[in-house]
């Protein structure tokens, strides 16, 4: 069943750069706000007067 | 600070928008057909069409061509915005496109020609498995590009979602593609029986994880609240939501075999990690619905609303049952019915597919800077795809439920109540319930065809539309002629990435040949290489995909050790290159086929093959006439022995040059076995190759119990 040791093995890798991308974040302030983040993706459309995107005509 | 003017690039967004309606309407259009199959067998013509080839295209379309370009449709979109950047590099978005799409068009073509390799849902043959990482790769260079090259510091949490699909994604695909190939078109799997039975388990769990979950739940972090307009929820239920959905789903792949051959820790560490998933997953669909707290009303006007809302909550129902799924005594039940078909599909036009038509009614009109064309037709879409859902699933876990019930029921007298082809017609009147439910769902999808053809008719596209936003304060400056390493030390991401996939395929190559192939030494003595003639057999039950009907695999039941004979044991499937224990059992289980009550003639199994009806009235198997007309190719036999040679299956030195003498003999004896039952039919033909691998199988362990307990 070697295998298995084959695949947890790789399992721990993933889960471990998992673990570096969420150590990386957390010191690089990615969650020190965790409030208006959700509230900026709202307004990335940009209203320019030669594109007027839609979602303003709706 | 000095603004930048840079564009979005909108066209690539509609190139994969209109690839996911184009290939959803193709692959719901196959399901249709196959599930219709399962009613009117007659419906299987010809060889390129029979249902065991058809089902993996459909599979395939669905999971890769559809949500595939669903996800990346989302992600080309919503990354840019997050990002505030246009995708790294237009070239590589295009070799991304048409990449994806020429796999796609291979895949439609070679699944149907029977070019497989017989792992569900990595069906693809080794040259596609080669082109879609080349392509994998271009999208993770494209997509960390663009997030490094980014004007917003702060990456939004789908963006998280999609760095996890990309990378997992990755590493499943590299791990369960390991495999040996004999020909430019044909390979083994290095692995074998159970060893193979777990990768592909964990790479098919996982590949539900990272492919038709996380994706998504990028997506619904992005649209959901762009279509309502107000923000997620809880942004900190999200973030927890992501790392702890990502840190256990890749441990719950063994929930697949439970009961089987598989070491039983592994099967509890499984359904342990399994059990504790419904905590994010629904920390999940609850942060979605309730984005729409006090805005409950304008899910009743804004039919795009709806469209997520019983997105979100078919997540959350399939999130639910999957933990219960995982259970053991539900397991004992569930396995190999049409009950886990029933589950997948709620995930698949539930989660999956309501979402991308949310995200498609949505988009398409924004990219086009027009309305969409009617509400009403979304409408009627949306009341189509819902009830279509329901009448697909109820009848299925019906059937799903009864059909267990029916394997499972013992008489008075001890003796097991219906046979298996009982089983099989009482099933047809669900199967056509379902495939009705599958016509509603698919006229729905035409109807959104239709509306957005007109949407885009009305509209004009906005190849690239113009953003403005602050750069990102440099961290560094580059100096010139500087040491070439330097240049890398700044691009950690890529250096990360790049590194884990070099490692993979270094460790993996060094790895599996060493101590993979060692360990394959039978564990029981009795069981011995399959004869040439049983080999090309076996090969032909692949390409066939027999697999998708029939298990083999008997479970310690005494329901099934009573209908199929004794439980399979791991060491009886070390010479399985691929392992094919199956999932499903439309038909019965053929572990011991050539065994004990089972045991058939040669010439019944021709007749059966020719005409399944003939000797099972009420069969839904499709005819395999065609292999008593089709000559066996025995010019791939010395490949075919050489390459498990090299995977470890103990041939003897130089067979591989004899095989085909033995080949022809075994060949004789079977022609000779039908002649003597009224059959006339030369060595030769495929079909005898078939019966070969038939008669072969379980006879290994019952030669012990013979040699020992006298049975």
């Amino acid at each position: 069943m070697s295998a298995l040791f084959l695949l947890i093995g790789i399992s721990i890798l993933v889960a471990g750069s998992f673990l570096v991308a969420f150590l990386w974040s957390v010191r690089n302030g990615q969650f020190d706000d965790d409030y208006t983040p959700s509230i900026r993706i709202l307004f990335d459309d940009p209203e320019k007067s030669d594109t007027t995107s839609s979602s303003k005509k709706k | 600070m000095q603004l930048e003017k840079f564009y979005y690039d909108n066209r690539i967004v509609k190139n994969f928008a209109y690839a996911t309606i184009l290939w959803g309407a193709v692959g719901m259009l196959a399901g249709l057909w196959v599930s219709l199959q399962l009613v009117f067998p007659q419906l299987n013509i010809t060889q390129y069409g029979s249902f065991g080839r058809l089902r993996p295209l459909h599979t395939n379309a669905v999971i890769f061509a559809f949500v595939g370009n669903g996800i990346f449709m989302g992600v080309y979109y919503s990354l840019q915005r997050l990002c505030k950047a246009r995708m790294f590099s237009d070239k590589l978005s295009n070799i991304h496109f048409w990449g994806w799409q020429l796999i796609i068009v291979a895949a439609a073509i070679t699944l149907p020609l029977g070019l497989t390799q017989g792992a569900e849902y990595a069906e693809l043959i080794w040259p596609i498995d080669l082109a879609i990482t080349i392509i994998w790769v271009v999208f993770g260079w494209n997509m960390f590009g663009t997030i490094i090259k980014r004007r917003e510091k702060h990456l939004y949490v789908a963006i998280w979602f999609y760095i996890a699909t990309f990378v997992t994604v990755a590493v499943l695909h590299i791990v369960r593609s390991g495999e040996l190939p004999y020909t430019w078109l044909k390979s083994y799997t290095w692995y074998s029986g159970v060893q193979d039975a777990l990768v592909q388990w964990w790479y098919g769990h996982n590949a539900v994880a990272f492919f038709l979950t996380t994706p998504y739940l990028g997506l619904m972090y992005y649209f959901l609240p762009k279509a309502a307009n107000r923000p997620v929820y809880s942004y900190k239920l999200s973030i927890i939501h992501f790392w702890s959905l990502i840190f256990l789903y890749i441990w719950a792949g063994p929930h697949h075999l439970l009961y089987t051959a598989l070491p039983n820790w592994a099967q509890s560490l499984g359904v342990v990690f399994s059990v504790m998933l419904i905590f994010p997953s629904w920390g999940g669909m609850i942060n979605g619905l309730l984005t729409l707290r006090g805005a409950w009303d304008r899910v009743r006007d804004d039919v795009i609303l709806k469209f997520m809302v019983v997105a979100v909550t078919a997540y959350g129902m399939a999130t639910f049952e999957g933990p219960m799924l995982s259970l053991k005594s539900v397991s004992a039940i569930s396995h190999y019915t049409d009950w886990i078909v029933a589950h997948v599909h709620v995930g698949a036009l539930g989660w999956n597919g309501m979402l991308t038509f949310g995200v498609l009614y949505w988009l398409i009109p924004r990219i086009f800077k027009t309305d969409l064309y009617s509400k009403k037709l979304a409408n009627n879409h949306f009341w189509l795809g819902t009830l279509g859902i329901l009448f697909w699933a109820v009848p299925m876990y019906w059937a799903g439920f009864t059909q267990s019930s029916m394997w499972k029921q013992f008489t008075e007298a001890g003796q097991l109540k219906y046979t298996f082809l009982e089983t099989v017609t009482y099933m047809k009147p669900f199967y056509a319930m379902r495939s009705v439910g599958g016509i509603l769902y698919l006229t729905g999808v035409l109807i959104m065809v239709y509306n957005i053809y007109k949407t885009v008719k009305q509209g004009k596209l906005v190849a690239n539309e113009e953003a403005e936003a602050a750069p990102l304060v440099k961290e560094y400056v580059k100096h010139s002629g500087e040491h070439w390493h330097r240049v890398i030390e700044r691009k950690p991401v890529q250096f990360m990435i790049l590194s884990l996939i070099v490692i993979l395929i270094g460790g993996i190559i060094e790895l599996v040949p060493t101590f993979l192939i060692k360990s394959n030494v039978p564990t029981i003595s009795s069981v011995k290489p399959y004869t040439p003639l049983e080999l090309q057999g076996r090969d032909i039950y692949v390409r066939e995909g027999c697999y998708v009907c029939h298990s083999q695999m008997i479970r310690p039941f005494r329901s099934e050790t009573e209908r199929y004979g004794e439980y399979s044991k791991a060491g009886e499937f070390v010479y399985d290159h691929p392992f094919q224990w199956g999932s499903k059992r439309t038909g019965p289980d053929l572990a011991r086929e050539g065994t004990g009550n089972l045991k058939k003639s040669d010439g019944w199994h021709f007749r059966h093959l020719r005409e399944p009806s003939s000797m099972s009235e009420g069969s839904v198997m499709p005819s395999y006439a065609f292999m008593i007309d089709q000559v066996l190719d025995t010019s791939t036999t010395v490949a075919k022995i050489k390459a498990m040679q090299t995977l470890g299956v103990p041939y003897a030195k130089g067979f591989e040059y004899q095989a085909n003498s033995d080949l022809s003999a075994q060949a004789n004896s079977v022609r000779i076995n039908l002649k003597i039952e009224g059959i006339q039919v030369p060595a030769n033909r495929e079909v005898i190759a078939l019966i070969a691998y038939l008669q072969r199988l379980g006879t290994d362990i019952s030669k012990n119990k013979t040699a020992t307990s006298n049975k």
